[in-house]
């Protein structure tokens, strides 16, 4: 047997997954259903695409309408399925490598065109699938297989990155702050439009091996004292917010829909018939 | 709110040690000390402090622990 929430939404006969001991992105994916049980959804009405990684296997555990497509094209393929029926709720599952290296030409424009998807970036700073090769996430100076004397690139801003490209809703929490992933993937979800949110994750295989980070509970603990809710961190400086993890609701505005923009076009040559 | 800690209070804390990786994260955040890893398998060492509050379960990454209703046992 298993707990309710599991036993509803994931394939049981799936299980247990394939990560690894401590990797968080199971914490996420249990975050994730919990919002959806907690917006009692009808499953039908969900469908989950993910790219390729770690990250990327999280759709094939749970029980919706899922499509575990091509690294990076995780939200091209959104993007068709939102189209052909916008009635469907599009949650995207992707990595940071999978969505802001190869995938990301696909990020800034499913931003640009604010088409209702959520997705949901389990961002643990490298390429885990791969075997630990350095991401556009993963900080300057931390190492990744590909970086064995420090990463020398300047490391993304997922959410204002997003945000600038045309986001309507952006939100960021950590593999520690497991019900404020809840809670902003229902807000995510509540939103017309394209919602961001980034989990920072831990992958202690790779990125705790390689940046000598500690065990797993080390890594959680860094999460918890290192983060701080945005409403605290207007307050304060940037010298005193520097390499502190902003955690909470970010951003949030309205503005038109691309899936209903689309259809206004389409109603438009109706009437003209 | 009086019937709801009912039904949460009458949850039974149950391990799934066939899913259990031994990470030790529940152990680690338990606020009451319920829970410790040996060999490398989560143990129940002291029921009677367990104050079922669900982090264990919220924190589990392999979902080997939670607090089941009478239908889970
Ligand atoms: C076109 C293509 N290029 C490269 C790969 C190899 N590849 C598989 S997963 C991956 C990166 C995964 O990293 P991320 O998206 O951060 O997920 P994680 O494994 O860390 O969860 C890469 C480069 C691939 N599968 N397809
Ligand atoms: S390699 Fe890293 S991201 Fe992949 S399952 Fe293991 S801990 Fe998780
Ligand atoms: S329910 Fe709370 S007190 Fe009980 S074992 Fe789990 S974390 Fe500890
Ligand atoms: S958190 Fe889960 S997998 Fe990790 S030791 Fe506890 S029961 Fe086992």
């Amino acid at each position: 047997m298993s707990s309710r929430l599991i036993n509803e939404y994931l394939r049981e006969d799936k299980l247990p997954h394939i990560w690894c001991p401590g990797c968080s992105h199971g914490i996420t994916m249990r975050a994730i259903v919990k919002a959806i049980d907690n917006l009692n959804i009808e499953k039908n009405n969900i469908c989950i695409v993910s790219g390729i990684g770690c990250s990327s296997r999280a759709p094939g555990y749970m029980d919706f309408n899922t499509l575990h497509t091509t690294h990076g094209r995780a939200l091209a393929f959104a993007t068709g399925i939102k189209m052909a029926n916008p009635k469907l709720k599009v949650i995207v599952i992707t990595g940071d490598g999978d969505c802001a290296a190869i995938g990301g030409n696909h990020l800034i424009h499913a931003a640009r065109r604010n088409i209702d998807i959520t997705t949901i970036v389990f961002n643990n700073n490298i390429y885990g699938m791969t075997g630990g090769q350095y991401s556009p996430t993963t900080p300057q100076g931390e190492r990744g297989t590909t970086a064995p004397f420090g990463n020398i690139d300047k490391n993304f801003n997922l959410c204002n990155l997003v945000k600038a490209a045309g986001a309507t809703y952006t939100g960021r929490s950590t593999a520690y702050h497991v019900n404020m992933i809840t809670k902003l993937v229902e807000e995510g979800i509540k939103n017309k439009g394209f919602s961001f949110i980034e989990t920072l994750s831990i992958c202690p295989t790779y990125y705790g091996r390689k940046n000598k980070k500690g065990n797993v509970v080390d890594m959680m603990n860094y999460l918890k004292n290192n983060s701080i809710n945005v409403k605290a961190a207007e307050k304060l400086s940037d010298e005193q917010l520097k390499d502190k993890i902003i955690v909470g609701e970010l951003y949030k505005t309205q503005e038109p829909e691309y899936t209903e923009e689309y259809k206004k076009i389409i109603e438009s040559f109706q009437k003209e018939r | 709110m009086a019937t709801s800690l009912k039904i949460k209070n009458e949850k039974k804390l149950i391990v799934k040690s066939e899913w259990c990786k031994g990470c030790g994260i529940c152990a680690a955040f338990c606020p009451k000390n319920v829970l410790s890893i040996e060999n490398e398998i989560v143990k129940i060492v002291d029921i009677d402090a367990c104050i079922k509050c669900g982090q264990c379960e919220m924190r589990c990454p392999d979902y080997a622990i939670y607090l089941g209703g009478k239908d889970d046992e």
